[in-house]
């Protein structure tokens, strides 16, 4: 018998960090990912968790820097501008080095934008949003089954490099129902005890616990950079992740993520059946993100076809991996519209002649 | 005779120099609350978090273990320590700048919650760190280096009294203003912090001492004159007193 449940996304993500052991929710409403809060609300209680309304994101992501500095595991979630709140303490929590989840659920801007489906916190999620020499880990599942995997797995990268982790999700994800099969989901990674570094063990150890950002000694704040460059070094050799589908015969190779992605897939059947050679790579990780498979593309493609529900974001990365061997175009839809299957079909014969 | 010790640094202070300007209060404030935490005998069980402003570095003062958290949202961090460990007391100490302008919504939310949390609230009436501006407790026609001609309201409002604005909430437990402006202030305010983390022991929810203290640097007056100015400005338009009283 299948163990298989069907469940909206955002209910979907809450009951995958559940299963991966986190107690701790700290939210502000938000649409589309309102149902994350909502869920949270009442299941953490059954586990013996907590989970508290922030009087704002500013606040919400500071909770999080104080409940991560215990060494629990803990999850906030917010869509697009409400990310842009929090950036400031993702940024202190990366400099921290404390381990998190945080779910965007990306909506169309800039500014207040709409609440329909985007995904353009791209750059956002990949290059910063906060200040400083920081690196978000970034997940970008394809399905709900995906996004629960990469939510339980995200934990344990967490904990393992002592940063904040993103799953970068879209208002389709949050808002659509899919059936799901709950899998235990747990890297062989040699996660360090938090009894080593968190707040509270003052005791045990002998030794107390410091957990801040400031670095008045230039000397020092360097050193830290450094340590911390070294980390973000150690994921780019370690934690990509992407998904390659038909590259080999391809004419035109797509490049597309999250809800986008599935989207192709279907216009890249279409293409096949009428004999157009089209291939995907559906990057998973987006930092670190898979410059290399664009980097080593077969002889035979002469085209890369980016698409995005931004204005072009990914595109950048892509270019640098591409590295100007073969053209890189781009179709995006933004603002909540989404591309169809017909329009990405219709881009890649454009380019197919 | 046997050699008797009657007067050491407290076990919850490192033993460095304060890096304080002379005549500054925070150094007094600071041992009062390191004190307390060695009378109740919860060292190893307590959380410091250290504000943005003078007090930044309270972190290499207090010897227990510290956050040290962003602008204004050291109640906020609290909170989050807190909600996962209930079993250790957490405590605040921020300046009015961090609490009573950028912090502004967390301080109000933490009090309207309940949060079983301690605050130690340092007024000075200034930024101290930044070079003396404007501060939401300046005083009317203080002048600052943001506010030369000195603080107008009708340009800049008025001094907000932070302990009685929050004593309007139902779920604090205890509120109170002291002052560490003469030595019979000074045991007055220990006896007020001790009061504030008894409360939070108890499971009686949010507690915050709102201190009122100098600045003589920022404030352009000798450390004794700076006492004198706080006697004789600051505590009639900020009265001293208890304010909330847990149940």
């Amino acid at each position: 018998m299948s163990n298989r449940v069907l469940m909206k996304g955002n209910e979907a993500f809450a009951e995958a960090a559940v299963q991966a052991g986190c107690k701790y929710f700290f939210g502000y409403p938000i649409t589309p990912q309102n149902e994350i809060p909502e869920y949270m609300s009442k299941r953490l209680p059954e586990v013996g968790g907590v989970y508290l309304q922030a009087e704002s994101e500013v606040a919400g992501i500071n909770m999080i820097f104080g409940a991560a500095g215990t060494g629990f595991r803990t999850l906030i979630s917010s869509s697009s501008p409400g990310i842009s709140l929090m950036s400031e303490g993702i940024s202190y929590i990366a400099a921290a080095e404390l381990p998190c989840v945080i779910i965007n659920v990306m909506r169309g801007g800039p500014g207040l934008g709409g609440i329909l489906p985007a995904q353009s916190d791209y750059f956002q999620a990949t290059k910063g949003g906060g200040h400083g020499d920081y690196r978000l880990l970034t997940l970008a599942p394809g399905t709900l089954q995906e996004a629960t995997e990469f939510i339980m797995m995200a934990f344990d990268l967490a904990e393992y490099y002592r940063n904040p982790v993103m799953i970068l999700a879209d208002g389709f994800m949050g808002q659509m129902m899919e059936a799901i099969e709950f899998k235990k989901v747990k890297l062989n990674y040699d996660i360090p005890d938090p009894k080593e570094w968190a707040i509270g063990y003052m005791a045990e150890r002998g030794k107390r616990a410091l957990i801040k950002s400031l670095s008045l000694d230039p000397e020092m704040l360097e050193k830290h950079n450094q340590k911390l460059q070294e980390k973000y070094r150690r994921m780019e050799e370690k934690e990509v992740r992407y998904e390659s589908v038909g590259v080999e015969d391809a004419d035109v190779v797509i490049a597309a993520y999250g809800t986008t992605a599935r989207i192709a897939k279907s216009s890249i059947k279409k293409l096949r059946d009428q004999g157009m050679k089209v291939g995907l790579i559906r990057p998973q990780s987006l930092y670190p993100f898979p410059y290399k498979p664009f980097n080593d593309l077969p002889d035979g493609v002469k085209h890369v076809l980016v698409v995005e529900m931004s204005c072009g974001q990914m595109i950048e990365d892509v270019k640098l991996g591409v590295q100007g061997k073969v053209p890189v175009s781009f179709y995006g839809r933004c603002g909540g519209m989404a591309p169809s299957v017909e329009e990405i079909e219709e881009a890649a014969k454009k380019l197919l002649g | 005779m046997a050699e008797v010790k009657i007067f050491e640094r407290p076990k919850s202070m490192t033993d460095v120099s304060t890096h304080y300007c002379p005549g500054c209060t925070h150094g007094i404030v600071h041992r009062l609350v390191a004190e307390v935490i060695d009378e109740l005998g919860i060292q190893e069980k307590t959380v410091g978090v250290a504000p943005v402003g003078c007090a930044v570095l309270l972190y290499n003062y207090i010897n227990t273990d510290m956050y040290e958290a962003a602008h204004g949202r050291a109640p906020a961090v609290a909170t989050g320590c807190k909600r996962v460990r209930p079993d250790l007391t957490v405590f605040t100490y921020q300046g009015d700048g961090d609490l009573a302008s950028i912090g502004a919504a967390e301080i109000v939310h933490a009090a309207n919650r309940g949060e079983n949390i301690t605050v130690i609230f340092i007024n000075n009436a200034i930024y101290g760190m930044t070079g003396g501006q404007m501060a939401p407790t300046t005083l009317l026609k203080q002048r600052t280096t943001t506010c030369p001609f000195g603080r107008d309201p009708k340009a800049n409002g008025y001094p907000i009294r932070v302990a009685e604005m929050l004593a309007t909430l139902e779920a604090p437990g205890y509120i109170a203003r002291v002052t560490v402006a003469r030595p019979k202030y000074v045991i007055k305010t220990k006896e007020a912090i001790k009061k504030a983390f008894q409360t939070q022991i108890d499971g009686k929810g949010f507690s915050l001492v709102e201190v009122l203290s100098t600045c003589p640097t920022n404030w352009g007056m000798r450390p004794t004159e700076a006492l004198k100015w706080l006697e004789e400005n600051m505590i009639p338009y900020y009265p001293l007193g208890e304010f909330k009283l847990p149940n």
